[in-house]
């Protein structure tokens, strides 16, 4: 049976309850308010506190390859130029939440693998990608302190990075502003129903009955999904950042090696490390991205950290004497097909989902809540859902 | 100070006396320089701080090496401390 | 090679590292004492390279020759191999390793400079953890300007290098610390123009019976009292720095008195001129090897987030043990005592049979504990300091963050906790990775969101995984005596 499109209406009742304040749950009742729904955020701890707050602030188009994924992050990263122009304050949303329009380069290391991203590339222009190959002598041209043993790579000018917890915040704070509630610190415990349907969600201060309840719950959706008494099969995939002493501008791009985007596409378990490495407007550079599969664990693991600093001084050998001050761990959602979740669970009528974008949910964000936002309001969806389809795991739970 | 001074080191090019064992900013200290650092974002002036270690408040660029805790770092002989800004970069 | 075994590696050679290293070596197990200091005694027992100048202990320390009598021991097992003494190692991380842990080190009096020698890796059976604290700070308009130094800093410059922060000082914040700080600066030669303690020793009437269990204090108390008369410091209790003076360089200070609730009384600020003020208000303990390690916390009786430690010094995390302020801030000798029952019960664990009986020092620990938390009871943060901190007031020294910017983050952005303030305006995020604004930036969230100081607040501010600054290259480089540094396999 389908959803009945939710009608704009004010009542104490809210249309929508989005389970999880981060990018995610923030972009989606960003989208929902401004399509006149009324809105409860609710999250088992503060705002950006799970993965969000742990991530790089990845808008990217390059890392993907043709398929649904590459179709929702070019319509993503429409939304979020469209975005970044917002007046707001004294400022423009962009500015406030250091949207950077710096482009990606990706760099081979040898020709073989130059030549598996040219073919990449090629496939890539077709729904809209921009690439422009940059030989290995104008490497340094767009980045000067590259190291010179490179065989060549691409510039992805569509490629952009935001600061990834001010983005969430701004965003509920939008919502709010159009008279959404964000409830912290309050754990969804179960879920309200009639019948098969479901009607709401119940905490330890309150049941909130609500139009109907979208699961962004982040890595954390698979456990909201089971009160709910479907399967999502969302789990831990961690990941290390470091951060260096504040340096001047040195890193243009966000620059990464073309084996990163196989890392990303990759089945196992295991540490795997590729590097990726980008300045920020607070004068750090960032470096990544591990990931493993350890459930979540949160203890510091050194193999991981140390293949990321070879790795970094490896393409940036001025790095050597820099200080790494910090690093920070995060653990994306991963599924197990390495798409989303997204649209209404025909398991349980009135539960939508928007989780399971794994390293990819900052930039996916805005997409998606418009993809949910639409169904929401039963208009037309930008994209087909039918990749992203809660159901389509079967019954059987993968891990 | 009024301890006979063992050995030289410079400041921004001024030589400064100094005893063994004491650190580079021990060795400021008692010249009586109190800031060798402008901040990144206001330009405001820093200098010792927590003077263990800990606060990074005190940083100086060492014989060419920027960022050095002047609090830790043991002054030597012949050696070239020059003031920074901003990163040190 | 660059790696080395032991049964035990104790971090940190202040008194309860220190401690703890002789009584595991003495009842027989194999100990290595890692420690960022280039001469052992910690914080407490630092002392100056005989080139510094004439230096005679007693003139700056208590307790010196239990410090020398440990340190003439640990000097002779070091003779036959038992201990090793790893000065000038900055342990950035430790890990879980199998059947050890494994203790990454930097080297060098300041492993920053170019030229130290390659980083080093300890592996180790059994653990104590003897971190100690540093100077907590609150900030206050111009804390930032050059001249104004931590009460720690201060005391620093002068057991390290016997040098005199300044010619006239001001020794401000609470706690009897401030005492020691102000009477080694007078005897060095700086005129001390006030000590400007915000709260009462009158206040230790409301504990006799903790006073009766550490009689020795209040005569170390009373001794410093003493010497700061004839040097004719003037003490004014209950009294605050509100503001330093100065536009590149500290020129002065303005005090004001506070009432019982901590608040300034109108009419009541002075002008004090000085070159220099150190200030502290208690110390903070430093978590971030424990908190690597997963051990459990808990927050104090002078708001720290602590080790949670059992009747033995054992953390939470099986085969770790802790002593010293890092379990609870109480001073050298509570560390000493502590330190000893972790020494020893780290060696019992590794099977060590001659260990003496505990039960006098455990008794001691206990007096010792209690005197330690009327301290704290008697001379606490006045809360009404901080909230009196204006939206212009610098909270963060590293990356330039105002009060103002911490209240927006909670206010306007939402954040409900220390941790995402950090995330949204920075605080904390800088070279000192909090470690000197986390206290204030936690309680400033709490008073915004309108709560009391959370441990996940404190938390935000403690862990790190990297603990000291580690260059990327130094980080790139595996331990090359082949074992496997990461977690278990």
């Amino acid at each position: 049976m389908p959803d009945l499109p939710l009608s704009p209406r004010t009542s104490p009742t809210p249309d929508l309850v989005v389970v999880g304040a981060g990018i995610v749950g923030a972009a989606c009742a960003y989208h929902a308010t401004r399509a006149g729904l009324s809105v409860t955020v609710v999250d088992s701890g503060p705002i950006a506190g799970g993965t969000t707050g742990a991530g790089e602030g990845n808008i990217l188009v390059s890392d993907k390859e043709p398929g649904p994924e590459l179709d929702l992050a070019v319509l993503s990263n429409r939304q979020w130029r469209d975005l970044a122009d917002l007046p707001l304050d004294d400022t423009t949303f962009g500015r406030a939440v250091e949207l950077e329009t710096k482009g990606g380069l990706v760099v081979a290391t040898d020709q073989a693998t130059l030549d598996g991203l040219a073919r990449l590339v090629a496939t890539q222009r077709a729904p809209g990608i921009e690439a422009v190959a940059v030989p290995t002598d104008g490497l340094r041209d767009v980045e000067p302190h590259l190291t010179h043993d490179l065989a060549g790579g691409y510039r992805y000018p569509q490629d952009m990075q935001v600061q990834p917890m001010l983005a969430a915040a701004h965003l509920l704070r939008l919502a709010r502003r159009a008279g959404a509630t964000v409830l912290t610190h309050e754990p969804v415990t179960g879920f309200l129903r009639a019948g098969e349907r479901v009607t709401g969600v119940r905490t330890p201060r309150r049941d909130l009955p609500a139009g109907a309840v979208l699961n962004a719950a982040g890595t954390w959706a698979g456990q909201v999904a089971a009160l709910a008494g479907v399967t999502v099969p969302v789990a831990p995939r961690r990941g290390y950042i470091l951060v260096t002493e504040p340096l001047p501008p040195l890193v243009r791009h966000k620059v990464y090696l073309a084996d990163y985007v196989a890392d990303v596409a990759s089945d196992s378990a295991a540490l795997q490390t590729s590097t990726v490495v980008e300045g920020t407007r607070a004068g750090t550079i960032l470096i990544g991205a591990s990931r493993e599969r350890v459930g979540f664990d949160r203890t510091v693991s050194t193999p991981a950290l140390r293949r990321l600093a070879a790795g970094a001084v490896r393409l940036f050998p001025v790095l050597r004497d820099v200080a790494v001050i910090r690093a920070y761990r995060g653990f994306r959602p991963y599924c197990p097909d390495h798409l989303p979740v997204i649209g209404p669970d025909p398991r349980a009528p009135g539960l939508h989902h928007a989780c399971g974008h794994e390293g990819a949910g900052i930039g996916l964000s805005l997409g998606t809540a418009l993809l949910v936002t639409q169904g929401l309001t039963g208009q037309p969806p930008a994209l087909d859902l039918d990749p992203f389809r809660p159901d389509r795991f079967g019954p059987e739970v993968p891990r | 100070m009024t301890h006979p001074c063992e050995f030289e080191i410079l400041f921004d090019g001024t030589p400064l006396p100094c005893r063994d064992g004491w650190t580079v900013g021990a060795a400021l200290t008692a010249a009586g320089i109190r800031s060798w650092r402008d901040t990144r974002h206001d330009g405001r002036p820093r200098g010792l701080f927590c003077g263990i270690g800990i606060c990074f408040d005190c940083l100086v660029t060492v014989n060419g090496q920027p960022s050095v805790r002047a609090c830790l770092v043991p002054a030597a002989p012949g050696d070239e401390i020059r003031s920074q800004q901003g990163t040190g970069r | 090679m660059t790696g080395q075994r032991v049964d035990l590696a104790v971090v940190g050679a202040g008194p309860a590292g220190l401690a703890a290293a002789l009584a595991a070596a003495e009842a027989g197990v194999s100990v290595a004492i890692v420690d960022a200091g280039v001469r052992p005694g910690g914080q407490y027992w630092r002392s100056p390279d005989p080139g510094a100048g004439p230096f005679r202990p007693t003139t700056l320390h208590h307790g010196w020759r239990r410090f020398a009598t440990t340190d003439a021991r640990l000097t002779d097992l070091a003779g036959t191999g038992r201990v090793r003494r790893l000065a000038g190692h900055h342990v950035w991380s430790v890990v879980a390793a199998g059947d050890h842990w494994s203790v990454h080190c930097l080297r060098g009096a300041e492993p920053r400079q170019r030229g130290t020698p390659d980083p080093v890796t300890v592996h180790a059976r059994r653990l104590v953890l003897a971190t100690g604290a540093y100077d907590r700070q609150l900030p206050f308009p111009g804390w930032d300007l050059p001249g104004v130094i931590t009460a720690g800093g201060a005391q620093a410059l002068l057991k390290g290098n016997l040098v005199v922060a300044g010619r006239t000082v001001v020794v401000a914040g609470t706690g009897p610390f401030l005492l020691p700080v102000a009477d080694g600066l007078a005897r060095y030669g700086a005129r001390v123009a006030a000590v400007v303690e915000a709260n009462s020793p009158v206040g230790f009437a409301r504990h006799p019976g903790a006073l009766l269990g550490a009689v020795g204090k209040l005569g170390e108390a009373g001794g410093y009292a003493g010497r700061l008369l004839r040097h004719r410091v003037p003490v004014r209790h209950r009294h605050a720095v509100l503001r330093a003076l100065g536009t590149d360089q500290l020129t002065g200070v303005v005090v004001g008195r506070l009432d019982r609730a901590g608040r300034v009384r109108a009419g009541s600020e002075r002008r004090i001129a000085c070159d220099v003020l150190a200030v502290g208000w208690g110390f903070t303990p430093q978590l971030e090897l424990a908190l690597q390690l997963g051990c459990a916390t808990r927050v104090d009786v002078d708001q720290s987030l602590v080790l949670a430690v059992d009747d033995d010094q054992a953390t939470s995390v099986a085969g770790v043990w802790a002593a010293g302020e890092a379990t609870g801030v109480g001073g050298a000798d509570l560390a000493t005592v502590e330190g000893r029952i972790a020494g020893r019960a780290a060696a019992r664990s590794l099977g060590a049979e001659d260990v003496p009986d505990d039960r006098s020092t455990r008794r001691r620990r206990t007096a010792l504990r209690g005197f330690a938390t009327a301290m704290h009871q008697v001379y606490p943060v006045p809360s009404a300091l901080l909230a009196g901190c204006a939206d212009d007031t610098l909270v963060c020294r590293c990356e330039e963050v105002s009060a103002g910017r911490i209240r927006h983050a909670v206010t306007e952005l939402g954040a409900t906790e220390a941790r995402v303030v950090k995330l949204l305006a920075r605080p904390g995020m800088g070279w000192c990775q909090g470690r000197v604004c986390g206290f204030a930036t936690a309680c400033l969230t709490a008073r915004h969101a309108g709560r009391a100081v959370t441990e996940p607040d404190l938390r935000a501010f403690a862990e790190r995984p990297i603990a000291a600054p580690t260059s990327l290259g130094d980080l790139a480089t595996p331990p090359d005596d082949g074992h496997p540094d990461g977690e278990p396999a």
